[in-house]
């Protein structure tokens, strides 16, 4: 297999991590990528005749203003961590996992399948199998598009999005002819024993006699964090970890290096897919109970972005998931206070965010470095 | 007898009234990619066609000042799109989700602060859409057994949109296989160094295929809401540019096969549409869903080589550097 084949057309990742250990240029790529999103962000604010300054006060505001707020910003910085890292995974090993949100989709058709089964059990161990189960289901339907690739080079970019509205489909038709509650309009299934629940972090406070407003934030951000450790000692720290980035940085080099490109990529996309699953642990075992219609809400696209401010760096990811929770909370909290501005400005700064963090790191670059422009990173 | 033959026409011309915008979409992602741009933008840029055009039409009253907005709007993303991947080289793949995810967010933010309707522009009457276009005579012929119905039925009665994007079948096929600008285009998109050795500007090819995508996904957009539909409405789109690019690749990258790979996906979709709740002789009820994934699992089947074999343009996806 060479280059060409498996990262070659389509391009592959959009930089490679490998390469980026410097600090300083990293976090100021993130800044400039952040600001110049804001910059036009603002413009249009104001250009929809509201001043920007009192809308990013009131987006910081709804979204670090006061405890309940916290916690749905924690909530959606869960979510966008487990996605973060399942794009970035990806990207270490040179490919680029778009299908996050129909992985995490059918990861929650695991946690719903095995919670169900289960029926009345303790939340520590329907936690256990949750994780398992939605892992599972995710990896699976990351693994196919990565099967793909490595051994019949289809590439992952496409099938990953074509994986996304297969999953919507099968996952409609799932809810509304097979799973649905009985007797239920509704395109729901059955709700989970409440014993299954996981512990949100105001009840958790409570065992400890602290009192925090109650909020969706559950336990499960503790295991985003756990899973941030874990990426960063697999990545930089296993032999596994070496072999993916060495395929992420030259699958001819890897080859020479007897490592198996077609194997890492689909390690790569199993475990890229099994991250991704884990936000069904979150949305549906932390705070919805049930499984539900289209509830990663967007979640696979936002880990892109994350992925790349954060720059495949654990680290960098968790601010990212921060600063992404918290645009999200805000912007419902601007859309409320402001009848002219819709929630999807957030999806406006997204997008711009992507763009120029992953499509236009060369405006910035050739600045940072005083090399000549267009220099590949 | 004649009830079927009727039934069938009405299929027929649905599923070339749903292929449209498939049709004109991915014509455009296919000029884009065979000068080795990758274009995963058709979304979005389709997606700000048609709330431009929505948005002007039902401010103006005329659907062809609301085309003109959409093509200028869906030309200005693919500007976007020319600049990240041609000037700075930047990922071409990131920068089509980003263009798709930013259309997805500015579409509903600008109506909502101009229309103030939920995300949509206000409903248009007649005089600011595109009408059906009755081909003279259609009323003449249409009692003439065989062909008659035929002409009155399923070629006459569209509106112009839909003789645009079957004219711009041809005229994509003309442009790059029979002008010498496709023939160069082509090449761009087999080998860039190539044309730059010739003498040739690699960037300025690439742009103009990039904008003529945009062209005519602004088209695309317009269709959905000032012909198909009556204004636009948040995310109209619903994936079909997405669908474009399947159909794209599933039509090898040729004209004359995207075209019919658009009219099976359409067809897919008029089907499933009129199945609903019909159960089948022989196999019962078959969940729309399953006919909704076709097109994406047929191509994902084409693309692993189990049917047949999917040749992208040598060059797409990398960016061009001049040594």
């Amino acid at each position: 297999m060479t280059d060409q084949a498996v990262t070659g057309a389509w391009g592959g990742a959009p930089f490679k991590p490998a390469l980026l250990p410097g600090w300083a240029e990293a976090l100021a790529l993130a800044g400039l990528s952040i600001a110049a999103a804001l910059a036009l962000s603002a413009a249009l604010i104001a250009g929809l005749g509201e001043n920007p300054v009192d809308a990013l006060g009131v987006l910081f505001w709804g979204a670090f203003g006061y405890g309940e707020a916290v916690g749905y910003t924690l909530y959606y910085a869960t979510n966008y961590i487990f996605t973060g890292l399942a794009v970035a995974i990806a990207f270490q090993c040179g490919l680029f996992n778009i299908g996050a949100e129909g992985q995490a989709y059918l990861g929650g058709l695991g946690v719903a399948l095995v919670i169900l089964a289960l029926g009345e059990v303790a939340w520590p161990v329907a936690a256990l199998a949750g994780i398992l189960a939605g892992a599972a289901f995710g990896a699976v339907w990351g693994v196919i598009p990565g099967a793909l690739q490595a051994y019949r080079g289809s590439h992952v970019v496409i099938t990953t999005i074509m994986f996304n509205f297969i999953a919507t489909s099968l996952m409609t038709w799932l809810l509304v002819d097979v799973l649905i509650r009985p007797g239920q309009q509704a395109p729901e299934s059955l709700p989970f024993a409440p014993s299954t629940w996981l512990p949100t972090i105001d009840r958790m406070a409570a065992w400890v006699g602290a009192e925090l407003p109650p909020s969706p934030a559950n336990l499960t951000v503790f295991l985003a964090l756990v899973c941030c450790l874990g990426y960063w000692l697999f990545v930089w720290h296993t032999h596994w970890g070496y072999g993916l980035r060495t395929v992420g940085g030259s699958e001819r080099a890897a080859v020479y290096a007897g490592i198996s490109p077609g194997r890492m990529i689909v390690l790569a996309m199993a475990l890229s897919g099994g991250l991704a699953g884990l936000v069904a642990v979150n949305d549906l075992l932390g705070v919805h109970h049930r499984l539900i219609l289209d509830f990663p809400g967007g979640a696979g696209f936002v880990g892109i972005a994350v992925a790349l401010i954060g720059r495949a760096h654990p680290g960098g990811i968790v601010l990212a998931a921060v600063l992404f929770g918290a645009l999200q909370q805000g912007g419902s909290e601007l859309a409320f206070e402001y009848p002219g501005i819709d929630a999807d400005l957030v999806v406006v700064v997204q997008g711009l965010v992507i763009l120029f963090a992953g499509a236009l790191e060369n405006l910035f670059r050739p600045w940072l470095r005083r090399r000549r422009p267009g220099r590949q990173g | 007898m004649d009830d079927l033959l009727a039934q069938a026409l009405s299929l027929a011309a649905a599923t070339l009234r749903v292929a449209t915008p498939l049709v004109l979409a991915a014509l455009g992602g296919l000029l884009s990619e065979r000068a080795g741009v990758v274009d995963l933008s058709l979304e979005g840029k389709m997606l700000m066609g048609a709330f431009a055009a929505g948005a002007v039409a039902a401010v103006t009253g005329s659907p062809w000042l609301g085309l003109g907005a959409a093509v200028a709007a869906a030309v200005g993303m693919s500007l976007v799109h020319g600049l990240a991947s041609i000037t700075y080289h930047g990922n071409q793949v990131v920068s089509g989700i980003a263009i798709n995810i930013l259309a997805a967010g500015l579409t509903p933010t600008l109506a909502v602060a101009w229309f103030a309707q939920a995300g949509r522009t206000p409903l248009l009457s007649g005089d600011a859409r595109f009408g059906p276009v009755h081909l003279p005579g259609a009323e003449a012929v249409a009692g003439v057994p065989g062909l008659g119905p035929l002409y009155a039925h399923l070629l006459s009665g569209h509106n112009v949109l839909v003789y645009g994007a079957l004219a711009a079948v041809a005229g994509t096929g003309w442009l790059i296989y029979r002008s010498r600008f496709g023939l160069r285009l082509r090449a761009v998109g087999e080998n860039p160094a190539a044309v730059d050795t010739a003498g040739l500007s690699v960037p300025l090819l690439r742009y103009q295929a990039v904008m003529l995508s945009g062209v005519l996904c602004g088209v695309a957009g317009a269709y959905l809401s000032t012909a198909h539909g009556g204004g636009f409405v948040q995310g109209m789109t619903a994936g079909k540019g997405y669908l474009a690019v399947a159909a794209l690749i599933f039509g090898q990258w040729r004209p004359v096969g995207t075209l019919i790979a658009c009219l099976v996906f359409a067809f897919a979709d008029v089907l499933q549409a009129r199945l609903q709740g019909v159960p089948l002789p022989g196999v019962g009820e078959i969940p729309v869903q399953f006919i909704q994934m076709l097109p994406y699992g047929l191509t994902i089947l084409l693309l692993a080589g189990f049917v047949g074999r999917a040749r992208a343009p040598k060059a797409i996806g990398q960016p061009y550097q001049k040594e």
